[in-house]
C-alpha cells in the first residue's frame, strides 16, 4: 500500500534593515560579540521596545508579492520559554493577528505548476548565538543577534515531497531577494528552515507529525525530509507510532535525533505584549508599498523572452539574481545590435568562467562595457567566436578593453580574399590526394581543408570566408 | 478552575516545595476565578481590543543610534570570557 507525504516549511527570514526591530542597534553581521547591544535586546529592566518601522514596511512589501492580504491593524504579542540567548525570556512576535495572512506561490515540478497556499508572515525577533563547541561544562552567549529583524513565513501543508519543498525554498528565496528585504545568505543564517513532515495513507486525516529543526541548507533539507519520511513510514510499518516531536537533524551522520527536552518547554503561553500598540497601516500606505514593488522574477523572465527574444533556459539563467538580470540588460545596452548574442556570451562563457574561480558577477572583472567590446569585434568580423574566447580569457585577468589585446596579440582575423586564397593554394597543393578525393565526390573532405587553412591561419582566417573560398577554389 | 501549579512553576523556572504548591494552587484558582466573571459579559457586536491605551505605535527609522557600551553592560554579568556571556551548558 502507498504513503502519501504531507511537509509544510516554516521558514524564518532576517530583514535587512540596518537596525534592529526594537532597538537602535547595528544589525551588521560579523562584528565583535556584544558590541552591538543595548539595554533594549539584553533585556533590561524598564527598557521599551520601539518598533523599526522599515522591518514594517518591507514585511508587508513581502506579503503583497505573495498574493497576501495585509492585516491593516496587526498586534505584538510574547512567546515565552527560557534560553540563556534570549535575555527577556520571551520573544516579541505576533501571534493571532500577524501583519500578513493567506498568500502563496507557485512553483514548478515535474507535473507542471503547483501552488503552494502560504498561512501567514509575522513579524519577530532573533535570538542570539548560543556556542558550545570545545567548551567544557559552560556555553558562550553573542547577543549581537538579538533583536534583528525577522518575517516568519508558514506555509499550509501544501508539499508532498522533498523536490516540491526545495522548489518552494529556491522560490521563496530568490523572492526575498528580488524584493531586497532580505540578503539571505543561508551560511550566515539568514534565510532558515524548520520542515514538518507526516505521512499518511491516502484518503485518511493527517498523520502525526514531527518537526525538523535546523536546516541552513537546500541540500540537508532534502536530506532530512527523505530521511524523516523513511523513518516514519518504518517506524509505521513494524507496528509503531510517530511521536509528535522536534527532531534534529545531523547531516554529519545524516540521521535525526529527538529533542526530548525541547518538548515540556512547548508551552509558551502567549499573551499580548503590553510594551506595544497595534501596527496600524492605512490603505493608502499599503498602496505606496505595492506602487515601490520592483520586477518580480516571473515578470522578468517572461520579458526578456519577449523583449529580447531569449529562449526559456536563458531567460531563466539570467534572471535567477536581480544582480544578473541588471548585468544583462547593461549589456544589452552597450551591445544593442544582438541581444541573443550578449545572452550567449554572458551565460556560456562568462558566468562559466566566474563559476570556476567562485566569483559573483557583482564582482566580475570584466564589466558589461568591456564585454560589449569583445561582442563588437565579433559582430564586426575582426575577429571569430572562437578567438574571441581566448581574448576574454585574457581580459579575465587584465584591465586591457578588447581591442588592445587583439592588437597585442596580432589576432585579428584575416578577411583579406587574396591572402585567404594564397593560404588555400598551399594547403591545396601539400595535399593532392585529398584534392583528388573531393574532386571524385568525397564531399565531406571539405572539414579537412577548413581545418587545415585554419591551422596555417593559426586560426586568425575568417571561417566562413574561408569556408566559402574553398568550395570555389577546390571546384578547380 | 484547577491549575497545575508545579507546571506553571517550572515553565518560569521557579521552585516550589509541595507545600508552597499546596498554598499557592488555590490561591491561584481563585484568582483565575475572580477574572473569569468578565466571561460573563456580553460582548456581542463589541470590537475586540488589542490594547488597552488609544495610542499610536511609535515608529522608528532606520538609523543606528547605538554605540558600542560592550564593557558597561557586561559589568553586571557574573561571567564574561571575551565578550562572551559565559552561561552553565545549555545543549543537551
Amino acid at each position: 500500500m502507498s504513503w502519501e507525504v504531507v511537509i509544510g516549511l516554516e521558514v524564518h527570514v532576517q530583514v535587512n534593515t540596518k537596525t534592529k526591530q526594537f532597538c537602535g542597534c547595528s544589525t551588521e553581521f560579523g562584528a565583535e560579540p556584544n558590541t552591538q547591544t543595548c539595554p533594549v535586546c539584553l533585556g533590561m529592566p524598564g527598557q521599551l521596545p520601539v518598533l523599526n518601522m522599515e522591518a514594517a514596511r518591507k514585511s508587508v512589501l513581502t506579503g503583497l508579492a505573495i498574493n497576501a492580504d495585509i492585516n491593516l491593524v496587526s498586534k505584538f504579542d510574547r512567546k515565552n520559554y527560557f534560553y540563556p540567548d534570549l535575555p527577556k525570556g520571551y520573544q516579541i512576535t505576533q501571534f493571532p493577528l500577524p501583519i500578513v495572512e493567506g498568500g502563496y506561490l507557485d512553483i514548478p515540478t515535474k507535473d507542471g505548476e503547483k501552488r503552494i497556499g502560504i498561512t501567514r508572515i509575522h513579524m519577530e525577533e532573533d535570538a542570539g548565538k548560543s556556542m558550545h563547541e570545545g567548551l567544557d561544562g559552560v556555553s558562550h552567549i553573542d547577543l549581537n543577534r538579538s533583536g534583528v529583524p525577522l518575517m516568519e513565513i508558514v506555509s499550509e501543508p501544501d508539499m508532498a515531497n522533498a523536490d516540491e519543498a526545495i522548489a518552494y525554498l529556491k522560490q521563496l528565496h530568490q523572492l526575498v531577494c528580488f524584493l531586497d528585504v532580505s540578503d539571505a545568505n543561508m551560511e550566515k543564517g539568514q534565510f532558515r528552515c524548520d520542515a514538518n513532515v507526516s505521512v499518511r495513507r491516502p484518503g485518511e486525516p493527517l498523520g502525526t507529525r514531527a518537526e525538523l529543526k535546523n536546516l541552513n541548507s537546500f541540500r540537508f533539507i532534502k536530506q532530512a525530509i527523505e530521511y524523516e519520511v523513511n523513518r516514519q513510514i518504518e517506524l509505521i510499518e513494524d507496528g509503531g507510532e510517530v511521536v509528535q516531536e522536534t527532531r534534529l537533524y545531523d547531516s554529519a551522520k545524516g540521521e535525526s535525533r529527538s529533542m526530548r527536552s525541547k518538548e515540556e518547554a512547548h508551552d509558551y503561553r502567549y499573551f499580548p505584549e503590553p510594551d506595544l500598540p497595534p501596527l496600524r497601516f492605512t490603505q493608502e500606505e499599503v498602496d505606496a508599498i505595492r506602487a515601490g514593488m520592483p520586477e518580480l522574477p516571473g515578470q522578468l523572465r517572461k520579458r526578456f523572452e519577449t523583449e529580447y527574444g531569449l529562449s526559456p533556459y536563458d531567460a531563466d539563467v539570467l534572471t535567477q539574481t536581480r544582480d544578473l538580470a541588471t548585468w544583462y540588460e547593461s549589456l544589452v545596452a552597450a551591445h544593442p545590435a544582438d541581444p541573443k548574442r550578449c545572452a550567449n556570451w554572458m551565460a556560456n562563457e562568462l558566468l562559466g568562467r566566474l563559476k570556476e574561480t567562485g566569483t559573483e558577477i557583482s564582482a566580475s572583472p570584466v564589466s558589461p562595457t568591456r564585454l560589449a567590446g569583445l561582442l563588437e569585434r565579433i559582430a564586426d568580423n575582426t575577429i571569430s567566436g572562437k578567438t574571441a574566447k581566448d581574448v576574454l580569457d585574457a581580459m579575465m585577468t587584465s584591465d586591457d578593453d578588447a581591442d588592445v589585446i587583439i592588437d597585442a596579440k596580432g589576432l585579428k582575423q584575416v578577411s583579406d580574399t587574396g591572402a585567404i586564397d594564397a593560404i588555400i593554394h598551399e594547403v591545396m597543393e601539400a595535399n593532392p590526394d585529398q584534392v583528388a578525393g573531393y574532386r571524385g565526390g568525397k564531399d565531406k573532405l571539405l572539414g579537412f581543408f577548413v581545418g587545415q587553412v585554419m591551422k596555417a591561419s593559426r586560426g586568425k582566417a575568417n571561417p566562413g570566408m574561408v569556408n566559402q573560398r574553398l568550395k570555389e577554389l577546390l571546384k578547380g | 478552575m484547577d491549575i497545575d501549579v508545579k507546571k506553571v512553576a517550572m515553565l518560569s523556572r521557579i521552585r516550589l516545595t509541595d507545600e508552597e504548591a499546596a498554598e499557592l494552587g488555590p490561591q491561584l484558582s481563585n484568582i483565575i476565578g475572580y477574572v473569569e466573571q468578565l466571561a460573563e459579559v456580553d460582548t456581542n457586536g463589541v470590537e475586540p481590543i488589542a490594547h488597552p491605551h488609544d495610542i499610536a505605535m511609535p515608529q522608528r527609522t532606520d538609523i543606528v543610534t547605538n554605540v558600542n557600551r560592550r564593557d558597561a553592560l557586561q559589568a553586571p554579568a557574573p561571567k564574561t570570557e571575551s565578550g562572551l556571556y559565559v552561561v552553565p551548558k545549555v545543549i543537551e
